[in-house]
């Protein structure tokens, strides 16, 4: 078994866990607010303490990974959903206008900065978790249709793909039905990176006030809330903190480890 | 190489036009406005209407595309609706802090990350490589604001080695301005050494595989000599790649950082002209930032051309 | 002989820092930046907080406990009908420019503020102004279209101050005032120098450098003033610090009074909130004092009508609409929403108003109200709530001194249309003599807390964080201000 992956889909599973679990109980509503509690430090009836509205820091974490984890997956789902097959199809007609005009639209969205886009889709579309789903989606797209591209790209010599072209196979077959299949591992390491690229992306914007709106509690907000209290309130920063940077590591380590074990070029050189 | 130069000229010409395009229309939506926000609750229609005609905004939006398009070809960047300076004079002061912000990073970043690459590397699989590997893995993982409010806590209010954040200035002298600029370089570059750790450790890696390391190896040399001598060369092509990447996101990706540390860089000045409605500051600097990638982009193309002629035809 | 010696230099030492005088420059923390430096064409307090006293001067002027005192005018009479104003003003006083301060440069600042392509935020401050002529170089009659009982307190705006034909086109970047400072500097972005003004005509300021440093970011403040990198912040933007400067005996904490009632503004012609019943519902569901202690840590007043609690002509009606969560189910039942409602909450970037929203949101929803939290930017909210009127609920702190007559302006955002109301406000004008003035004016505030018209929560406090060895600074918010005129260090 490899450590990293097992150590990584662990992590991982823990945050999955909890945001599962919170759908169906939490150990105190989150909607509930407690003025006369607030900024308790952590004791057994709150184990990660209280916020400074009194409520419960474990069930927001609980809650807030929902927002995190749904955000960075359908953002990731986006990237896909449109990259993959722009990929294909740049790869398809390699060398030709679609592919042309397809690789010059991922550089105009490479080109711009990605952060200070995000924020002006939301200057103009308002802040909520949808829209912070489409600023990390969009660029989400070109890193997969370039990645599927490059992956295509090797698999349109091979002799496999020949056959199926000799049988008058269409490209869009050929993409579908033997190309995709081929690129899957690649795409499943690249969306794990991805998904804890989302999960600090959406972070960074809800810290910034961007992603979702109250009172649906996320973690980069929880972040935002706690920083002036951080100097007498650290429990406050460091919870949504480390629950950030343990889901974000954990789905680096799987990734890593997908890595190691799904590359064949990589396992090749273990051996 | 000239008809290959043309072709990325022409399309770099229609990447920026089609950039200021996206950029114009995406901002003519936003809801606000800039006239609105400067007078206040308390201002009156006519007022208003006075005021919205001297900042030009009651001409029509082609009228005022052409205007914002054709002032940048001749270097006029407009003028800020709500600071009324010459929006270029902003951008000018702002890059003051943004560049060397970004270049400091960048250089903590690489004189941390080449070390323990290499280092990595060479001990590949022993503890060093897994203590690094470790490391670098938290520095991706961790939110560099909440890194930066941390190191706020301890060396600015507790320790208190460095101000809180604000910048000296180049008229305080070099050291002051560069004082000034430590907190929020370290908090920038974390992350960004760690990636770079890892990308030089798997590159050279890679080229050590390679035959003509084997080859080399099988010549006689050690591990370690033919990572030096050889892989380390030949490994340099990804990571000058990625570093070239990382600065362009230095650049513009430091907003939130320059909050932290209330520093007068080129992000702050766009989110609060976003802020403020103070479009004609955000097209013209999301512009420009724009035009720099392409730029910096085209050169590496050309570079790479240069260096490696079968890739003219690829692009 | 070394213990002689040691004390011989302690002697030294102490006659040194006696000798040399305590500090005369001061670094002093803000949140927001000016756009420019023209007070008298932007609503942006933060101008008026730079500039206020410090650079630019009126006729007249607020002092810290909100009484206004002759500014640039030594003094002046009021004709018997009220509508004739002269002054007199002071003589020897120059421009920072050098050029002198007469009467024709009052005629020009007055005419330049009403004109018709005014940029003046407050144009309705100069709207009962007839003709103002010069006199004499020391002399300006202003003649009102009729009697105004708040002429001199409308000339101790800041954007009413004087200023100059000669320097008026450079104002924006190079403001030319007559204060006891001189604006020196403006790095954008990041800070704005004033030095001490030699040639003032009052008496000279103490300092002889102050330096407004802008930080924008609550966290990076606390860090600054920790870190006494700024030695005082006016308008501190969290409370939730405070207790922290109060313990360490470095500094001082300064709590004092402003004009901002901070209310839950309520679209009155949006139905449910056209119906007075709801309204009322609205008001027993909210809990003022949790909102004060969770929003503002504690700091705020408790108000139950639009009116300031420092103001001696202030009711207290706060019983009017006490929490009373159950009391508040039963009104939504009678008005015919025994389940509640859903409305939309618009919230402004302060944050009274984003963790107050999140406060009485929770609040509502306890006696059945859900909302929808949407935060704006201000230029957003400015135009949906503000002239859209698209919105039920919002919170927003009415900093405006004296203020009440909004609720007379049926097209105002909140809506409110109460002819009743507006004739009260017209005897308000007509009447002179105090006595009766504060009758209508207490009428006026129980009127509207009766209707229920907004959800009255609380009054802003001014806080202030300052090193404890500065003297002089404003506790109290009277107008956005930060008059350092009389601040000194103490030896």
């Amino acid at each position: 078994m490899n450590r990293n992956l097992v150590l990584g889909a662990g992590l991982t599973a823990i945050f999955l866990l909890a945001a599962l679990l919170s759908f169906a109980w939490v150990p105190q509503d989150v909607t509930q607010m407690d003025i006369a509690n607030k900024i308790k430090p952590p004791s057994a009836a709150h184990p990660l303490g209280t916020d400074h509205f009194g409520r419960d820091i474990l069930s927001m974490i609980m809650v807030g990974a929902r927002t995190s984890i749904a955000v960075a997956l359908v953002a990731v789902g986006i990237g896909m959903g449109l990259g993959v097959p722009l990929g294909l199809a740049a790869a398809a007609r390699r060398g030709g206008w679609l592919d042309e005009v397809i690789m010059r639209a991922n550089d105009l969205v490479f080109a711009f900065p990605s952060l200070l886009i995000a924020i002006m889709i939301t200057a103009v579309f308002g802040a909520s978790a949808l829209n912070a789903i489409i600023a990390i989606g969009i660029f989400n797209i070109p890193v997969f249709a370039r990645l599927t591209r490059s992956g295509a790209l090797s698999l349109w010599t091979r002799d496999f793909v020949l056959a199926a072209r000799v049988a008058g196979k269409g490209a869009a077959r050929i993409s579908f039905e033997h190309i995709l299949p081929n690129v899957t591992n690649l795409l499943i390491v690249q969306g794990t990176i991805q998904f804890s690229l989302g999960i600090l992306a959406e972070a960074g914007l809800s810290y910034v006030g961007l992603g979702a709106q109250p009172p649906t509690p996320s973690w980069g907000r929880m972040l935002a809330d706690s920083q002036t209290m951080v100097s007498f309130a650290p429990h406050m920063a460091l919870f949504p903190g480390l629950a950030i940077l343990l889901t974000v590591l954990g789905l680096n380590l799987m990734g890593d480890g997908l890595r190691d074990v799904l590359d064949p070029r990589l396992r090749r050189d273990r051996q | 190489m000239l008809r290959f130069i043309g072709k990325r000229l022409v399309s770099l010409v229609v990447t920026l036009w089609v950039a200021s395009l996206v950029i114009f229309l995406s901002l003519e939506v936003v809801p606000g406005d800039p006239a609105a926000f400067m007078l206040g609750l308390n201002a009156q229609e006519d007022t208003l209407a006075a005021l919205r005609d001297e900042l030009g905004l009651n001409k029509g939006a082609v009228e005022r595309y052409v205007d914002w398009v054709g002032g940048m070809l001749v270097g006029d960047f407009g003028t800020s609706y709500t600071y009324r300076t010459p929006v270029a004079q902003m951008v000018l002061d702002r890059v003051q802090v943004s560049l060397p912000l970004a270049l400091y990073a960048l250089t903590l970043s690489t004189l941390i990350a080449f070390p323990a690459g290499i280092w990595a590397a060479a001990r590949r699989g022993k503890p060093a490589d897994i203590a690094v590997m470790g490391v670098t893995q938290l520095g991706v993982a961790i939110p560099n604001f909440w890194f930066a409010m941390l190191m706020v806590l301890v060396f600015a209010i507790n320790l208190r080695w460095f101000n809180a954040g604000g910048f000296a200035g180049w008229d305080a002298g070099f050291f002051a301005a560069m004082k000034s600029l430590t907190l929020p370089a370290i908090a920038l570059a974390l992350p960004q050494a760690s990636i770079l750790a890892r990308v030089m450790r798997s590159s050279l890696l890679d080229t050590l595989n390679e035959d003509f390391v084997r080859t080399a190896r099988a010549k006689g040399l050690t591990r370690g000599q033919a990572l030096w001598r050889h892989a380390l060369r030949n490994a340099m092509i990804p990571v000058l790649t990625i570093i070239g990447l990382q600065f362009a996101f230095l650049m513009a990706g430091a907003i939130i950082i320059e909050n932290v540390f209330f520093l007068p860089g080129l992000g702050r000045l766009v989110f609060q002209a976003i802020s403020a409605r103070d479009l004609i500051v955000v097209e013209s600097v999301v512009m420009l930032l724009v035009f720099a990638v392409v730029l910096v982009n085209f050169l590496v193309d050309l570079a790479y051309a240069a260096v490696d002629p079968r890739l003219r035809g690829r692009r | 002989m070394y213990f002689r010696k040691l004390g011989a230099a302690a002697t030294l030492a102490a006659l040194l820092a006696g000798a040399a005088y305590a500090k005369t420059d001061i670094v002093v923390g803000m949140q927001l930046e000016p756009p420019h430096l023209d007070p008298t064409s932007a609503a942006a307090g933060a101008i008026d907080s730079v500039l206020y006293s410090n650079v630019f001067e009126g006729l007249t002027r607020f002092m810290s406990d909100g009484s206004v005192v002759p500014g640039l005018a030594e003094s002046w009479e009021i004709s018997e009908d009220g509508t004739v104003y002269t002054f007199k003003l002071r003589e020897g006083v120059t421009f920072h420019d050098g050029t002198t301060m007469d009467a024709e440069d009052v005629k020009f600042s007055l005419d330049r503020a009403r004109a018709e392509d005014s940029q003046n935020a407050q144009k309705a401050l100069f709207a009962d102004i007839d003709t103002v002529e010069a006199v004499d170089p020391a002399t300006v009659r202003v003649t009102l279209k009729q009697p105004n009982g708040s002429f001199l307190f409308n000339m101790a705006w800041g954007d009413a101050v004087i200023v100059a034909p000669e320097s008026i086109d450079g104002i924006k970047q190079q403001p030319i005032g007559t204060g006891a400072f001189k604006f020196s500097n403006w790095v954008q972005g990041d800070r704005i120098e004033i030095v001490k003004n030699p040639d003032y005509w009052g008496e000279p300021a103490k300092l002889d450098k102050a330096t407004f440093k802008f930080i924008s970011d609550p966290t990076a403040a606390f860090a600054a003033v920790m870190a006494e990198d700024v030695h005082a912040f006016a308008g501190f933007p969290a409370p939730e610090n405070l207790p922290q400067f109060e313990a360490d005996p470095r500094f001082q904490v300064l709590v004092g009074s402003t004009e901002g009632e901070t209310i839950l503004s309520t679209n009155n012609k949006m139905p449910p909130f056209d119906n007075v019943k709801v309204r009322e519902a609205l008001a027993h569901a909210i809990d003022r004092q949790a909102i004060i202690d969770g929003a503002m840590f504690g700091y705020g007043t408790p108000i139950g009508t639009h009116f300031a609690p420092h103001n001696p002509d202030y009711v207290d009606l706060t019983g009017l609409s006490a929490y009373d969560p159950d009391l508040s189910k039963k009104l939504l039942a009678e008005a015919g929403f025994p389940d509640g409602f859903t409305t939309t909450l618009k919230l402004p970037p302060p944050s009274y108003a984003r963790r107050g929203g999140e406060i009485i949101a929770a609040q509502l929803r306890a006696v059945g109200i859900q909302t929808e939290i949407t935060n704006l930017e201000w230029p957003q909210w400015l135009e949906e709530v503000f002239r859209g009127k698209d919105y039920g609920l919002t919170i927003v702190s009415h900093t405006e001194p004296a203020d009440i007559n909004i609720y007379a302006r049926p097209d105002y955002y909140f809506q409110y249309d109460n002819p009743a109301f507006q004739q009260l406000m017209v005897d308000l004008n007509n009447t002179t003599d105090p006595a009766g003035r504060s009758a209508i004016l207490k009428q006026a505030q129980e009127m509207i807390a009766r209707d229920y018209v907004n959800g009255y929560l609380f009054q802003l406090a001014a806080l202030s964080v300052a090193n404890a060895k500065i003297k002089g600074l404003w506790a109290n918010a009277p107008t956005q201000a930060t008059d350092l005129t009389g601040v000194y260090w103490e030896d």
